[in-house]
């Protein structure tokens, strides 16, 4: 099947979906937007999300053929131009990217929770991030990213 | 493999008679992980997520069953706050934006969070096809492991639950905070109005079941006129019959024996909570 979405506010067109696809194999596979991370495929690690209409989802857990004429954006929409978000600017100066495989998704779901809690309390990031698992960092410093970009907001 | 992408509940239920074969697919946190996994090949999809009558729910209440789980925490908790506290568990935010009551329903995992309180709280699931609407009382709605009372062709519509009349809880073990799949849980609601208590176990018995027993224990225990502070022997009691109620198995989440036990100690808790809101409502009227 045909799908038409809005990515990253660029009318995009994937053809050939099979109807059983997540959307995040069509933004890796067939949009050629990588920085969504496979590596659960069962909603448990966080690292394919992105916003779909302007809530923070599992890009694993979402039919290709449920974004028609939807609004999917993705960590490669966070940036303007070669200026970072200032999420993704807190992120590389806490140093809370080792690896980087987590970060994508963390930076997304960072980013809907200032937009909706500018300043939010430690718990408050903590329930935010519990669906991001990091393999590396211990998770500290990625506290101390997330308290930086609110600082800066 | 087909797409079907029904945009009325009119339209939704004309194909599910003419496809009974389609899985119908809302937040997709369940099926998904089927389709990624090879577990499950239908031959199509029936996207419900453009619904618009499964996407609301009325003051009464009557909810949608797409509805997902951050609505009904972020606007319904004053009315519905055992539901609420249920629907907090479920995953993770972006599982809680995603996930739907009626894809809990759907399922009917023995170990689905809402399901205690849905019973607790004497829910009637809407379930409509094209031959009409049925009103199924949530006792009669799970039926075995992930099997509910639907037939091939029909959709859940709706949950109805009325506004909560008095104190609810839900309480859930897991080995964490966050992501967890129950090893058991237990929902309670008081109606101080009408003597009554529902109770409920989930993850504890082949489908999550009432607690009639502790349930009538309780309601005659219970002097909802002139609350006062709980005797532990009825907390005792209480968690004790919660406990019978339930008929576990061991598996790789828990012990039979652990999940009795820890049913006992949710009942006895949950009833604490929700008995001390009484006692200092009153309280606070006097
Ligand atoms: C990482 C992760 C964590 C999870 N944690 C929890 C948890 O803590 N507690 C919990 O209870 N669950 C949990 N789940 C399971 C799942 O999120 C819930 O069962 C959720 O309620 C499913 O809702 P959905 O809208 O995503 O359902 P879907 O996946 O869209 O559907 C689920 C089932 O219901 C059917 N269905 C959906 N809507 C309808 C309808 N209107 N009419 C008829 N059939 C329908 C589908 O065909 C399917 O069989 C978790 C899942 C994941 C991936
Ligand atoms: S890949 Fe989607 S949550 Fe892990
Ligand atoms: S930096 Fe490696 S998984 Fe998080």
């Amino acid at each position: 099947m045909r799908v038409n979405v809005t990515v990253n506010s660029e009318q995009r067109q994937a053809d050939d979906v099979w109807e059983g696809e997540s959307l995040l194999f069509v933004l890796r596979e067939r949009l050629g937007l990588p920085g969504s991370k496979n590596a659960c495929e069962q909603g448990e690690c966080g690292s394919c999300t992105v916003y779909l209409d302007n809530v923070p989802v599992c890009a694993c857990l979402v039919a290709a053929g449920q974004v028609q004429d939807r609004e999917v954006r993705t960590v490669e929409g966070l940036a303007d131009g070669d200026t970072l978000d200032p999420v993704q600017e807190a992120f590389v100066e806490a140093g809370a990217v080792q690896c980087g495989f987590c970060t994508p998704g963390l930076v997304v779901q960072a980013h809907d929770l200032l937009d909706r809690v500018p300043n939010p309390s430690d718990p408050e990031i903590r329930e935010a991030l519990a669906g991001n698992l990091c393999r590396c960092t211990g998770y500290e410093k990625i506290l101390d990213a997330v308290r930086l970009a609110a600082s800066r907001r | 493999m087909d797409f079907l992408r029904p945009e009325t509940l009119a339209e939704a239920l004309e194909l599910k008679a003419q496809r009974p074969d389609a899985v119908p697919i809302a937040g997709g946190t369940d099926v998904m992980v089927e389709l990624n996994y090879d577990h499950r090949r239908p031959s199509a999809l029936l996207d419900l997520t453009r619904v618009p009558e499964l996407q609301q729910w009325s003051d009464g209440l009557r909810i949608g069953a797409g509805v997902p789980y951050v609505r009904i925490i972020d606007e319904l908790g004053a009315e519905l706050p055992g539901l609420a506290m249920a629907s907090r568990t479920v995953g993770s935010p972006q599982i809680r934006n995603r996930g739907t009551v009626g894809g809990n329903l759907g399922a009917a995992s023995p170990a689905g969070d809402t399901h205690p309180v849905l019973l607790a709280s004497g829910a009637v699931i809407e379930v409509a096809s094209v031959r009409g609407t049925r009103m199924i009382p949530a006792a009669e709605f799970y039926l075995g492991v992930k099997r509910n009372a639907l037939e091939p062709d029909e959709l859940i519509v709706a949950v109805h639950l009325t506004p909560a009349k008095g104190p609810q809880q839900f309480s859930k073990v897991g080995t964490r905070n966050a992501m967890v799949i129950a090893v058991c849980s237990f929902g309670i609601s008081l109606f101080p109005e009408e003597n009554r208590v529902g109770a409920a176990v989930g993850s504890a018995a082949p489908t999550p079941r009432r607690a009639h027993e502790a349930e009538q224990f309780l309601a005659s225990a219970l002097d909802f006129k002139n609350p006062k502070p709980l005797l532990d022997s009825v907390k005792r009691e209480f968690g004790e019959l919660v406990s019978r109620a339930a008929s576990p198995i061991d598996d790789v989440r828990g012990s039979a024996a652990y999940r009795k036990h820890a049913l006992a100690v949710m009942a006895r808790r949950t009833l604490g909570w929700a008995w001390q809101e009484l006692v200092d409502g009153e309280r606070a009227c006097a």
